[in-house]
Formats: structure tokens, C-alpha cells, sequence
């Protein structure tokens, strides 16, 4: 017996019975396709969100005026104004935590040149920078000195560089903010949405002090919006949170048994959440992978099962001009696997570009892992390499004679 | 003619001693029913015989032939092939047999479907370790000596029945063997074909010395055999030679040598 012959047998087989083979292979290049598709889409998703929560900074809490609502997390209530930015810094000086940044905030209209271009803008210290996980694009933040002196000084986000100034470089710039001009020191790297689907990178950052004294005004000078905490490290959040939580109530005078007038909230715990949801769509994205690998698998099975019992009859004609077990056996492992393999191919590809197609259409993060593209390959693989060899093995095992009356 | 010696011990082919065949059925009710065909068959055929096995539908013939030609096995009695116990032997030592020693002509043809009357005829080459492009030459040299060399790229449902059966003992042929066992290899076929089948059988077994058993249910298909057989009932009741040979010497010409 002559392997290359075998080899070659196998491959005439196939290509003698196209439909048979076409039909084999179109069930694994749906299973292997959808599992592909199905997996790079949650595992997109899931790095997606996951690199939100990395850009949005660690250990993070953000304490904002007015008392927990009932429900647990309420953003948006400004309108108390109770935190001071005297009480960003009595937090920033607890052992435990490593930086505070004091925001307000509000809306403002830019000119450059000839361009407008209204944005949020948002008064804060140079720590915010640190604090909120920003990266300079090019030039600096503005500094400590600046907020002292209340310069007016800007720091720019990736998209309103963009639209005031296209191709230019901002830094060095002046820009005219509600008329009055500033110096562009910075422009940040781009973050794209959070994890609510806000546009990170249109906005403009200023000392709070500016911002105050000049820009959004201030009705009770010294309150701000919000703050963001960062505690020094991950396992202290627990305790953070209860020095934050006392430590305001003293300095607010809140009496025994009265409610707070603020809320703390964990933002990694909110990330948590996040990351669940995103786990959760990757797990049913998993299962219907999962149905249609099954559904290809039967689909595989199924044809495998008729075509080698089909050709009992051929099984019984080759051992009756001398063919023994292993050659029959051989010829029809090769027949299954080239079929595996060719269609688990096309699978691939076909999943691959499924994918692009979805990234480039839905526009979402798309992740092929070798992993998902190798258990989809063994899964289908073994099926359709069982079911080609199982009933063929069955074949060769019968007597010459009946294989060769099998009808 | 040549007359044959039969029951020659020692330099016999085929020597079959007490062979007994029964299947094992199951009647409507579930209980076993033990079917006999084959009752303690004796039979000796020696090189260069032209054997005609004869009989009625049902007498055993197919069913002994199998197990001379290794694709089935007795229920019991001892078979010696070229002086080996066959039962002695391994499924990879009967697959070598049934390639190197034995070649088959079935009524139905039995050619692999959708594949070249070359590559139909090359196969047996394949299973003998043989390249496939020194298969291919030989199958087509063959086909040649058959009168099929036009028809080599034909698959089997683009060939006439007769065409088929020719295929099909080229592919009997191609290894050379000292044994070809045909079972009803004219059931299929019409007279005048029948015909043309036969003499190419007369001609391998004169010329070539190749020993040839044939299944027949047809008086003037087994006349062309030296040597008459026939079976009733799973029983030999006649053995003899045949004197009246049919020869086929006018018809030499069909098939150039
Ligand atoms: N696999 C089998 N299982 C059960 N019975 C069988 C089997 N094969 C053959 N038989 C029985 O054995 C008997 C002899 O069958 P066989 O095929 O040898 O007859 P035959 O002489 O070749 O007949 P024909 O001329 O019609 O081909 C029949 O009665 C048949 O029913
Ligand atoms: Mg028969």
C-alpha cells in the first residue's frame, strides 16, 4: 500500500462527489463562521468596556453634592452647592488618599480665526489630569502656578483641537473663551465614549480658579460640582470611602442621625457593573456560537453518516480487488480531514471577514483570539473527522462479502 | 484437447475438504432458523483449469464461490489456496490474496462509480504499492489488449454493459493472478456479447495458463469451460470434463492477443 496513492484516492473521491463534499464542508464553514463572528464580537465588546474603565482611571471615587437618593447611584445633582474646594483639599491630605480634583463646569463658546465652536468646559486642579487617566497629546497640562495666578491658560480635548483648529498645531495658540483670550498649553489624547456613550474628547479643561473668577461665574464662591478621589490603592476602597464619608460630615457639621449632604460613589464598583453586562452578552453571544457549532456538527454528522454508508458497497469493491482495513481506513480519514480542514478554512476566512464587515458597518471593537478560532477548528474537525472514519471503520470491519452486497 | 486431471493432490490450486455453509436467520416470531446452502463440499480445480460451476437459482453456487475467492468464510471444512490454510491467515494476508492471487468478475460489474475505466482498472496496482503513473500504463496497455483503449477515460455509466465487463476483467487481470473467479459474468449481457466474453475468457485460460472458475446458470455459457460442476441443493451432483468444449477459434479475431 502506497500512501501518496491513498492521498490520492482521497482527493479524487472528493473531487468526484463535489456535491457531497460542497455540502460536508458547508456545514463547517457555518459552524466555524458563527462561532468566529459570534466570539470576536463579545470579546470585542468586552475590551471595549474594559479599556473604558483602564482609560477612566483607577481607584476612583467621585463625590458630588446633595443626599443618596434611594436607588443608590444618581448623577446630576448640582444644583446643591454643599462640597467646597476646601473640601477637595482636607480629602487629599487623608494618608489613604492620593489625589483629589475639584471640577465645575459649564458651557462655553470658542473662537478661532474664523471658527466657533461651542463645547463643555470644566474648571479643575492639575491633578484632574492624573486623577482622570489623561494622556497629553502635545504641550502640558497647565500647573500648579497657574491655578495659583488664575492664568488663563487652556487645555484642549482631541476633538475640539480638531474642529477649531483641523490640521494646525493649537499649541502656543490663543483661542478667544466667552471673548476673553487663552493661552493653548495642551492637547490630550483622544479617549472616545464612557462607559455612558458621552464623547470624552469634545472639551476644554482650565484652572478652576479661571474658571471661577472669569468664565462660568461662581453664585457661592468656593463650591464646586463635583470632585473626583483617588484612593492609593485598590483593597483600601472600603475604608476610603468611610474616611471621605466622616471626614465630610465633620467638616459640614452634620449632627448624629442626620442625613449626609453629599454621596459617594465608587466608580469602580460602577465599572464592575459595567464589565458584568459585558460578560453576559459575551456569554449569550457564546451560546448561540455554541447552537449554530452544534448545528453545523449535526449538519456534518449527518452527511458523513449517509455518504460512508452510502459507499459500504465501494468499501466492499476495494477489498475485493485487495485493498485491506488500513488502506480503506486511511483514504477515508484523509477524505474527513481535507473536507475538516478546507471548510474549517473557508469558516475562518468567511468569520474574519464577517467580523471586519460588522467593525467596519456597526462600528465596534472586534477581537480574534487564536483560542475561539481553535476550538471552533477542533470541535468541527472532530465531529466531521468521527464521522467520516466511525462508519467507514464499520465498513471495513464487515466481511468482503457483505460490504459488497450492501445495498 | 487437453484432458484434466482432476483430485490431483499436491500441485493443486484449490482444495476444498468438507466445506459446510449455513446462515443464521431470525423468523417472524424471533426465534433463530439455521438456513444450510453448502452440505460437505469436496472439490480439488489445479492450475490452468477452465471450470464451469452450474446450477440452479439458489443451489449455492455464488455462495461457495466467495469463499474460494476469500470474501467469506465456511461455517466449517477446510480450504487450502495454493497449499495455505486459509483459515490460518490474517485479514492483511487475505487482502494480499485477494490482490496478487485472485481476480473477480461479478455479474453486476462491481466497478467504483464515477471513476475512469483507467483508473478502474489501475486500482488493484494501487493496493499492490505500485506508483500511479506505472499503475496508469499498464491499466492503459491492458485496456488496449481488451479492445477498450478508446474508452479509457469513460466512467462506467458513459460504457455499455459488455464494455463494463471487459473493464472489469482487465482490472481481474491486471496483477496477474493464476486464479479468476467469475461469477455469472454474462448474466448481464446478451447473447452475442455473452459470447465475446467467453472466448476472451478461453483465450486467457489457453494462452495464458490462468486458471478461471466460472458461475453459470447457462448450458452454452458453461460449454465453453473444460470442466462441468453442477450443484443442487448445497450438494455437488456432477463433476466431470466436458467433452464437447465450445471453441472459439472464429472469434479470435475480436480480440488480438
Ligand atoms: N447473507 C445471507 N444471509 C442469509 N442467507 C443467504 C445469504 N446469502 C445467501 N443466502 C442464501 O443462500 C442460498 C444460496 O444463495 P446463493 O447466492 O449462493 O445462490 P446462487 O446459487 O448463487 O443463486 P443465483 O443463481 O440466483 O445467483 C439462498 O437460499 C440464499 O437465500
Ligand atoms: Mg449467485
Amino acid at each position: 500500500m502506497n500512501f501518496l496513492a491513498i492521498i490520492g484516492e482521497a482527493l479524487r473521491a472528493l473531487r468526484q462527489n463535489r456535491l457531497r463534499t460542497g455540502l460536508t464542508m458547508l456545514g463547517m464553514i457555518i459552524g466555524v463562521a458563527a462561532v468566529v463572528l459570534m466570539l470576536s464580537i463579545g470579546q470585542g465588546a468586552q475590551t471595549k468596556i474594559n479599556q473604558t474603565i483602564a482609560e477612566m482611571g483607577s481607584n476612583l471615587f467621585i463625590v458630588v453634592p446633595g443626599a443618596t437618593s434611594s436607588g443608590g447611584f444618581s448623577f446630576g445633582s448640582g444644583s446643591i452647592r454643599t462640597l467646597t474646594i476646601h473640601d477637595a483639599q482636607a480629602i487629599a491630605e487623608l494618608p489613604i488618599i492620593s489625589a483629589t480634583a475639584p471640577v465645575i463646569s459649564g458651557t462655553a463658546q470658542l473662537n478661532y480665526a474664523a471658527k466657533n465652536w461651542s463645547t463643555i468646559i470644566t474648571g479643575t486642579t492639575p491633578d484632574y489630569f492624573s486623577v482622570g487617566n489623561w494622556k497629553i497629546e502635545s504641550g502640558t497640562t497647565f500647573t500648579e502656578s497657574d491655578l495659583r495666578s488664575a492664568n488663563r491658560v487652556v487645555v484642549l480635548g482631541s476633538v475640539t483641537a480638531q474642529n477649531l483648529f483641523g490640521d494646525e498645531d493649537p499649541v502656543g495658540k490663543t483661542i478667544r473663551i466667552t471673548n476673553r483670550p487663552f493661552l493653548v498649553v495642551g492637547v490630550l489624547m483622544a479617549k472616545g465614549q464612557s462607559l455612558t456613550g458621552r464623547d470624552q474628547d469634545d472639551n476644554i479643561f482650565i484652572p478652576i480658579t479661571t474658571s471661577e473668577r472669569q468664565i462660568t461665574g461662581n453664585q457661592f464662591p468656593g463650591s464646586i460640582r463635583l470632585m473626583l478621589v483617588q484612593c492609593k490603592s485598590a483593597d483600601e476602597m472600603d475604608i476610603a470611602e468611610i474616611e471621605i464619608t466622616q471626614l465630610l460630615r465633620q467638616r459640614h457639621r452634620i449632627a448624629k442621625g442626620k442625613e449626609n449632604d453629599f454621596t459617594v460613589r465608587n466608580l469602580t464598583a460602577l465599572a464592575d457593573v459595567a464589565t458584568g453586562a459585558a460578560k453576559v452578552m459575551s456569554m449569550v453571544l457564546g451560546a448561540i456560537a455554541s447552537v449554530s457549532l452544534l448545528v453545523g456538527g449535526i449538519g456534518i454528522m449527518n452527511i458523513m453518516l449517509v455518504s460512508v454508508t452510502e459507499r459500504t458497497r465501494e468499501i466492499g469493491i476495494r477489498m475485493a480487488i485487495g485493498a485491506n482495513q488500513r488502506a480503506i481506513l486511511t483514504q477515508f480519514l484523509l477524505e474527513a480531514m481535507m473536507i475538516c480542514f478546507m471548510g474549517g478554512l473557508i469558516g475562518l476566512l468567511l468569520g474574519i471577514g464577517g467580523a471586519w464587515v460588522v467593525s467596519q458597518v456597526a462600528d465596534m471593537l472586534i477581537v480574534i483570539t487564536l483560542g475561539m478560532i481553535g476550538l471552533a477548528f477542533l470541535f468541527a474537525s472532530a465531529v466531521g473527522i468521527f464521522f467520516g472514519f466511525y462508519p467507514a471503520k464499520k465498513a471495513a470491519s464487515l466481511k468482503p462479502v457483505d460490504a459488497l452486497r450492501y445495498e | 484437447m487437453l484432458s484434466i486431471q482432476t483430485n490431483h493432490v499436491g500441485h493443486s490450486l484449490i482444495r476444498i475438504e468438507d466445506i459446510s455453509k449455513s446462515y443464521n436467520l431470525q423468523d417472524a416470531n424471533g426465534n433463530t432458523i439455521t438456513n444450510q446452502v453448502l452440505f460437505n463440499i469436496n472439490l480439488t480445480i489445479d492450475q490452468g483449469e477452465f471450470v464451469a460451476i452450474m446450477g440452479h437459482s439458489g443451489s449455492g453456487k455464488s455462495t461457495l464461490m466467495n469463499i474460494l475467492g476469500c470474501l467469506d468464510t465456511s461455517t466449517s471444512g477446510s480450504y487450502w489456496l495454493s497449499e495455505r490454510n486459509v483459515a490460518k491467515l490474517t485479514n492483511d494476508e487475505l487482502a494480499r490474496i485477494r490482490n496478487q492471487k485472485i481476480g473477480f468478475v461479478f455479474q453486476g460489474f462491481n466497478l467504483l462509480k464515477r471513476v475512469t475505466a483507467l483508473d478502474n482498472v489501475a486500482t488493484p496496482l494501487l493496493y499492490a504499492g505500485i506508483g500511479r503513473s506505472q499503475s496508469r500504463k499498464q491499466a492503459l496497455e491492458l485496456l488496449r489488449r481488451t479492445g477498450l483503449e478508446n474508452f479509457a477515460m469513460h466512467q462506467p455509466n458513459q460504457l455499455s454493459g459488455g464494455q463494463q465487463q471487459r473493464v472489469a476483467i482487465s482490472r481481474a487481470l491486471i496483477n496477474q493472478p493464476p486464479l479468476i473467479l467469475a461469477d455469472e459474468p454474462t448474466g448481464n449481457l446478451d447473447t452475442q456479447t455473452s459470447r465475446e466474453i467467453m472466448s476472451l475468457f478461453q483465450q486467457l485460460n489457453r494462452d495464458q495458463g490462468i486458471t478461471i472458475v466460472l458461475v453459470t446458470h447457462e448450458d452454452d455459457i458453461a460449454a465453453y469451460a473444460k470442466r462441468l460442476i453442477r450443484l443442487k441443493d448445497g450438494h455437488i451432483i456432477y463433476d466431470k470434463d466436458n467433452n464437447t468444449n465450445t471453441t472459439v477459434d472464429k472469434l479470435s479475431r475480436t480480440f488480438p492477443a
